[in-house]
C-alpha cells in the first residue's frame, strides 16, 4: 500500500480545486430563487417613496381587484398576530410593516400576493398610500440638534436621535498623553455609507403546510439557525417544527445576516393562504433597503514624540445608523470590535468613542466582508498613521516600523483590552516592500514630481480581528456565538460532515473536507460537507465575520480527533494490542515502534459497524462545539502604486501588493481567491462606492446604473505573497482570511492617492476618490 | 423589475411598423436594440401599451460605402462597426465611439439608429455623428425624409421624429483624404455613461493646415452640443498647441453641464476643455498619417 500523505490525501496546504465549482459551472447550482414548489404564490413589497411621512390610511380595493391579486397584508393585518414590529439582531425594534409612519424611504408598507410575479408587481403598484411628509433628517450632526425631529416616536422613553454612547480605553490617560504631547495630528473622515451587494438579491420561499404542520422557509440566510430561534422568539413558529433551508447563496458579505421583514411576509402569507410564497427583491430593493454598511464619521488624532514614537490615540465617531439600529453586533459590544483601532502598534494609551444616532435611512450596519466594525477601525489608524508621517515629515514605512508591535510582546494585550494571539508585522511588510520595490518606486516619484508628474505609494499594515466569538463575553440575541461540527464516518470509509456555519461562495464543501482529510486520514474526495439545513446541521451562529474556519474550523478538528479517539480503540482491538500502543501517525493507526502494523481510517470505519470491540457502542460519528478561547488576529501589508493624470484627475493603478498573514493555510488557492475578491470590494469603496442621498432623504444610486461595482478593466494585477504566523490556540493555528482584504485595501489606496498629492499639501481627500475629487485638489493648488 | 402589461408587435416590413405607430400614436415605442427601452421598461419608467418590434424587419441590416457616403441601416449592430473594414479604414472616429459603448453584450444588441433615435444626451453617437456631419433618413406614414443630425434633438430625450417616424438609415459623408477622428470619453467605470466625451473630426488642407473640424460634445448638456464655434476657431489654422487650446477653450464654453452623481458641473466643463484638446490633438495625428 503506497503511503498516505497530506498531498495524497488533499489535505491542508493543498490547491484543491473547489468541489462546489462544478455544479455552479453547469448550471446546477440551487439558489432560493430555483425552488418552485407546487402551488406556490408570489409577494411583493409596496414600499415608501418618502424618508419620513405619517401614514394616514392604505387603500387596497384597486389593488385587489387586479387580476390575479390573491391578498394585499398592511400593518394592521399583522397586529393581530403580534407581528408589526420585529427585533433586530442589536436589540432594537423594526417595523415590519410601516404602521403609524415611514422611517426612510423604500421603508416596507404593504406585501401583495399574487398568483404570478407580474399580479403581484402590478398590485403593489396599485396601492393607495395616503401620505403625509414630516420633516427628514438625513445628517447624522443635525439628528442631535436639540430641535431635531424625534424620528423614533414609537419607543417609550427615547426623548431624541441618540441610540447609544459607548466608551472604551483610557480617556483621563489619553487627554494627558495629548497634552504633553510634542506632535499630535488630527484629521475627520467619513467611511462611507456602502453596500455588500451580493450578486444574489435576499429572498425566501416560504411553506407553512397546514396538513403536516411543518413550516419549511428556503431563505438567504448567512445564520439558518439563529433565524430560526428568532423567528421561534417572535412569532408562532415552533422552532422543532420549522426548517430552515440556506441553499446556494450567491454571496453574503454580512448583506444576509439580518432578519429581513420580507421574510416575515413571506412567512405570514403562507400561513393566511395555506400555500407556499416566494418573494424575492429586485436589485433596487437590495441595495435600498437592506443592511447598508460602514456609515462612521470619525475623528482621528494621534498624539507622538518627535522622533515618532506614538504616545495616544483619540478615536471619536459618529454612527449612523438610519432608521432603525439593526446592525448586526454581538449584544454586549454596540460598536463591535472597532476599539480594535490601536491596529499593528503599541500605543500606551487610546481613547475610542462612539455615538449612534437615528436617521431617515435604511437601517443597517452590517459587517460587510468585516468583523464588526474593524474594517473602519482599520482605516482609522492607517490613514491616520500616514498623517503621522507626513507631520513628522518621515518615511510612512519607518514609522510603523517604530511603533509595530514586536514579536516578543505576543501574546500582547492592546490598552483597549484585546489580546493578540501571534504576529510578526514587520516581517510581512518586509516582504511587501521587497516584492514592491520600495526603495526604488520613492526614487521613481522624486523624479516624476521634479517633472510635474504625480505617483503615489500607499502603505497599510493592518491587523485584522476575526472568529467571533468566545463565549465568555460574545453573543447575539444571548445566543453563544460558538458552533458545531457533526462527523458520520460511513461503514466503507466516506465521511458526512455537517456545520452550523454557511458558506456563501468561500468553497466551506472543500476547505472543511481538506481539514477532516488531513485530521482522519482519509481523501478529501470521499468527504461531504453540508451547511444550511437547519433539520440537519448542528447548532451553530452562521458564517460573517471571518469565523468560519477560526470557529467551525476548530470544531471540525475536535470532532476529528472525537473520532480519532474511538478510532483507537477499534484499531487495538483489530490489531489485537492494548490502546495505550496506537499511535495516530502517518495518517493511521500504527502500534507504536511497529509501523507496519497498522489500520486505516477507512479499515477502522468499517470494523465499527461490523466488528466493534465488546462494550463499544457501534459507529463512528462524532459532534463538537466550539468555543474559541480567543479572537485570532491576521495582519499583513498592502501597498498600492498609482499613477494620476494630473490634467484630468484619472487614475490607474500600477501595483498592488498584497502579504497576508492568517495563520496556517489551508488551501492555497481558494485563499488567493479570497483575497482577490476582497481587494476587488476595497477598491470599489476606496474609489467608487458610496450610498448617497438627498436632503430630502431620496437615495441617489439605488441601482447599478450609479451604485458601480467593477469590473476587470478596473481591477489591476493582484501580486500576492505571504507570511505564516500560525495562532498559538487556534487547533490547526488557521485565522481565518475571508476579510482582511476587504480591511486592510481602503486605507492602502487612499494613503497612494493622499502621497501622490502631499507634496501640494493636501493630507486628505474622502472616500470614494473619484478623479473630479482629485482635479478639485488640483484645481485649488494650480496645477490642472 | 417587472415592466408593466404591453402588446407586442412583430411586423415584418417597415411599412406595416409605421402602420402600428401610426395606430397607436404616444402609445407606442420602437424596439430595436431595447438597451435604452427596456431597463426603462423594468424599471417602470417608462410603460408604453405597444411595443413595434423592428427586429423581424428584413433589408435594415446593411452598412456599406455608396457614392461617397456611408450608408448604415436601422438595424446595424454597434458590434458591426467594430468589425467592418470600411469603418476601420475610414471612420476611425466611429470606431473609437463604437469600442467605448457600454459593454460587448450591449453592443451585439444596441443599434447605431436607436443610439441617435432615443435623443439622450448621455449616449455617444449622437456626439460622432455631429462631428462628421452625418444625416438620418427618416421614414413616416407621410413619406421619407432626410435630416441633418445636427437638427434632430430637441430636448432631453425628444427628437425631431414624430410618433410614427422611424430612423431607417444614417448617412455619414466619408471624409476625404488627409483627415482623422478621434472619441475620448471619461467615464466612471468602464461601461457607464460618459461623464464628459469628446468626437473630434479634423481634415487637412494640402499645406497641413486644418480645412475643417467637426466637435461634438456628450452628456455636458440637454441634448448633445455641436461646438460651432471651437470648430469655426479651427478652420485655416495650423493644428498647433495654441489652436487646440483655443478651440478646447471655445468648446467648453459651449456646453451647459449639471451636477449630478457622475462628477460637478466644473469639472464636467474643465473636461470638455481638455478631452477636446486631446480628442483634436490625436484628430490631427491620424490626419496626418499616425494611428
Amino acid at each position: 500500500m503506497s503511503e498516505i500523505t497530506s498531498e495524497s490525501l488533499g489535505g491542508i496546504g493543498q490547491s484543491v480545486k473547489r468541489k462546489e465549482d462544478l455544479r455552479f459551472i453547469l448550471g446546477k447550482g440551487s439558489y432560493v430563487e430555483d425552488f418552485y414548489l407546487p402551488g406556490m404564490v408570489y409577494g411583493c413589497v409596496v414600499r415608501s417613496p418618502f424618508a419620513h411621512a405619517k401614514i394616514n390610511g392604505i387603500d387596497s380595493s384597486e389593488a385587489l381587484k387586479v387580476p390575479g391579486v390573491m391578498a394585499v397584508i398592511t400593518a394592521k393585518e399583522l397586529e393581530g398576530a403580534n407581528l408589526s414590529w420585529m427585533p433586530t439582531l442589536a436589540g432594537d425594534t423594526q417595523a415590519v410593516l410601516a404602521d403609524k409612519k415611514v422611517h426612510f424611504q423604500s421603508q416596507e408598507v404593504a406585501f401583495v400576493i399574487g398568483e404570478t410575479q407580474y399580479a403581484a408587481a402590478d398590485g403593489a403598484e396599485a396601492v393607495e398610500v395616503d401620505y403625509e411628509e414630516l420633516p427628514v433628517v438625513v445628517d447624522p450632526f443635525k439628528a442631535l440638534d436639540p430641535g431635531a425631529p424625534l424620528l423614533r416616536d414609537d419607543k417609550e422613553g427615547q426623548k431624541d436621535n441618540h441610540i447609544f454612547n459607548w466608551q472604551a480605553g483610557d480617556k483621563e490617560a489619553t487627554e494627558k498623553a495629548f497634552q504633553n504631547a510634542e506632535v499630535t495630528v488630527s484629521q475627520s473622515t467619513h467611511y462611507q455609507r456602502c453596500h455588500p451587494a451580493p450578486m444574489e438579491t435576499c429572498g425566501c420561499v416560504a411553506d407553512v403546510n397546514p396538513g403536516t404542520g411543518r413550516t419549511t422557509i428556503y431563505i438567504t440566510s448567512q445564520a439558518p439557525h439563529a433565524h430560526r430561534t428568532v423567528l421561534a422568539l417572535v412569532s408562532p413558529l415552533k422552532e422543532h417544527t420549522t426548517r430552515l433551508v440556506s441553499p446556494d447563496l450567491g454571496g453574503g458579505f454580512g448583506n444576509k445576516v439580518p432578519v429581513y421583514p420580507g421574510y416575515i411576509l413571506a412567512t405570514v402569507a403562507s400561513l393566511t393562504l395555506g400555500l407556499p410564497v416566494k418573494w424575492i427583491e429586485t436589485r433596487s430593493e437590495n441595495i435600498q433597503s437592506t443592511g447598508f454598511a460602514r456609515d462612521y464619521h470619525t475623528t482621528m488624532e494621534l498624539a507622538a514624540t518627535k522622533d515618532g514614537k506614538i504616545t495616544a490615540l483619540r478615536v471619536k465617531t459618529l454612527a449612523d445608523h438610519g432608521a432603525f439600529n439593526a446592525q448586526a453586533n454581538p449584544m454586549k459590544w454596540p460598536a463591535g470590535l472597532f476599539s480594535i483601532c490601536t491596529g499593528s502598534y503599541d500605543i500606551p494609551n487610546a481613547h475610542v468613542e462612539v455615538d449612534a444616532v437615528y436617521t431617515n435611512k435604511a437601517p443597517g450596519g452590517v459587517a460587510y466582508r468585516c468583523s464588526f466594525r474593524v474594517t473602519e477601525a482599520s482605516y482609522a489608524i492607517e490613514r491616520a498613521v500616514d498623517l503621522l508621517a507626513g507631520e513628522l515629515k518621515m518615511d510612512p514605512v519607518q514609522l510603523r516600523k517604530k511603533n509595530f508591535i514586536q514579536p516578543d510582546q505576543f501574546p500582547y494585550t492592546s490598552v483597549t483590552g484585546w489580546e493578540y494571539d501571534s504576529g510578526d508585522y514587520e516581517k510581512a511588510m518586509q516582504v511587501a516592500l521587497d516584492l514592491v520595490g520600495y526603495e526604488d518606486l520613492r526614487k521613481e516619484q522624486a523624479e516624476k514630481r521634479a517633472k510635474g508628474e504625480l505617483m503615489g505609494i500607499g502603505i497599510s499594515s493592518f491587523t485584522e480581528i476575526a472568529g467571533a466569538g468566545p463565549r465568555k463575553d460574545f453573543d447575539i440575541l444571548g445566543l453563544s456565538m460558538n458552533d458545531g461540527a457533526e462527523i458520520r464516518v460511513h461503514p466503507t470509509g466516506t465521511v458526512t460532515a455537517r456545520f452550523g456555519v454557511k458558506s456563501q461562495g468561500q468553497g466551506h464543501e472543500t476547505t472543511f473536507a481538506q481539514i477532516l482529510a488531513e485530521e482522519l486520514g482519509l481523501p478529501e474526495a470521499d468527504i461531504l460537507v453540508e451547511e444550511g439545513d437547519t433539520d440537519t446541521a448542528p447548532y451553530g451562529l452562521g458564517t460573517y465575520g471571518s469565523r468560519s474556519t477560526p470557529v467551525a474550523g476548530g470544531a471540525a478538528v475536535l470532532a476529528a480527533r472525537k473520532v480519532r479517539e474511538k478510532g483507537m480503540k477499534i484499531a487495538a482491538h483489530l490489531l489485537e494490542v492494548s490502546e495505550a500502543d496506537i499511535e495516530w501517525k502517518n495518517y493511521q493507526f500504527q502500534v507504536k515502534g511497529a509501523p507496519a502494523k497498522a489500520k486505516t481510517m477507512a479499515e477502522v470505519a468499517f470494523a465499527a459497524y461490523t466488528n466493534a470491540p465488546p462494550g463499544e457502542e457501534v459507529g463512528l460519528e462524532a459532534t463538537y462545539y466550539y468555543d474559541p478561547p480567543n479572537f485570532t488576529f491576521p495582519f499583513g501589508t498592502y501597498i498600492c502604486v498609482l499613477d494620476i493624470d494630473n490634467k484630468t484627475g484619472e487614475f490607474k493603478i500600477r501595483r498592488f501588493v498584497a502579504v497576508d498573514d492568517c495563520g496556517t493555510i489551508i488551501n492555497p488557492m481558494i485563499l488567493e481567491g479570497q483575497i482577490h475578491g476582497g481587494l476587488t470590494e476595497g477598491l470599489a469603496i476606496a474609489t467608487m462606492q458610496e450610498i448617497r442621498f438627498d436632503d430630502q432623504g431620496n437615495c441617489l444610486n439605488g441601482s447599478f446604473m450609479d451604485y458601480l461595482l467593477p469590473t476587470a478593466v478596473e481591477v489591476p494585477n493582484w501580486d500576492l505573497d505571504r507570511t505564516v504566523t500560525p495562532s498559538p490556540h487556534h487547533p490547526i493555528g488557521a485565522k481565518g482570511v475571508g476579510e482582511s482584504s476587504n480591511v486592510g485595501s481602503p486605507a492602502a489606496i487612499v494613503n497612494a492617492f493622499v502621497d501622490a498629492l502631499s507634496h501640494l499639501g493636501v493630507t486628505n481627500i474622502e472616500m470614494p476618490v473619484t478623479p473630479w475629487k482629485i482635479w478639485q485638489l488640483l484645481h485649488e493648488k494650480g496645477v490642472a | 423589475m417587472l415592466p408593466a402589461q404591453f402588446e407586442y408587435h412583430a411586423p415584418e416590413s417597415l411599412g406595416d411598423a409605421i402602420a402600428l405607430l401610426k395606430q397607436h400614436g404616444d402609445e407606442a415605442k420602437v424596439l430595436s436594440g431595447g438597451h435604452s427601452l427596456v431597463p426603462l421598461m423594468k424599471l417602470r419608467f417608462a410603460a408604453p401599451a405597444h411595443i413595434v418590434d423592428i427586429n423581424g424587419i428584413p433589408g435594415l441590416d446593411y452598412l456599406k460605402e455608396e457614392n461617397g457616403v456611408l450608408k448604415i441601416g436601422a438595424l446595424v449592430r454597434e458590434a458591426d462597426l467594430e468589425t467592418s473594414d470600411v469603418v476601420a479604414s475610414k471612420f476611425p472616429l466611429i470606431l473609437d465611439t463604437a469600442k467605448q459603448i457600454a459593454d460587448p453584450q450591449v453592443r451585439n444588441r444596441a443599434t447605431i439608429a436607436g443610439n441617435l433615435a432615443h435623443g439622450d444626451p448621455a449616449n455617444d453617437h449622437p456626439a460622432t455623428m455631429l462631428a462628421l456631419g452625418a444625416e438620418v433618413v427618416i421614414e413616416g406614414s407621410g413619406g421619407e425624409r432626410v435630416l441633418p443630425v445636427s437638427e434632430l434633438f430637441v430636448s432631453t430625450l425628444t427628437t425631431a421624429l414624430a410618433s410614427d417616424e422611424i430612423i431607417k438609415e444614417v448617412r455619414v459623408p466619408v471624409p476625404p483624404g488627409k483627415s482623422g477622428g478621434a472619441y475620448l470619453k471619461i467615464e466612471r467605470r468602464v461601461g457607464d455613461f460618459a461623464i464628459v466625451a469628446v468626437a473630434a473630426q479634423v481634415t487637412l488642407d494640402e499645406s497641413g493646415n486644418i480645412a475643417s473640424a467637426g466637435i461634438g460634445l456628450t452628456n455636458v448638456a440637454p441634448v448633445p452640443v455641436k461646438a460651432t464655434d471651437a470648430e469655426a476657431s479651427l478652420a485655416g489654422k495650423a493644428p498647433d498647441e495654441a489652436a487646440l487650446e483655443e478651440a478646447g477653450r471655445l468648446a467648453a464654453e459651449s456646453c451647459d453641464p449639471t451636477t449630478d452623481n457622475r462628477a460637478p458641473a466644473e469639472y464636467k466643463r474643465a473636461m470638455v476643455k481638455e478631452l477636446t484638446i486631446r480628442a483634436l490633438r490625436r484628430a490631427v495625428e491620424r490626419a496626418q498619417g499616425g494611428k
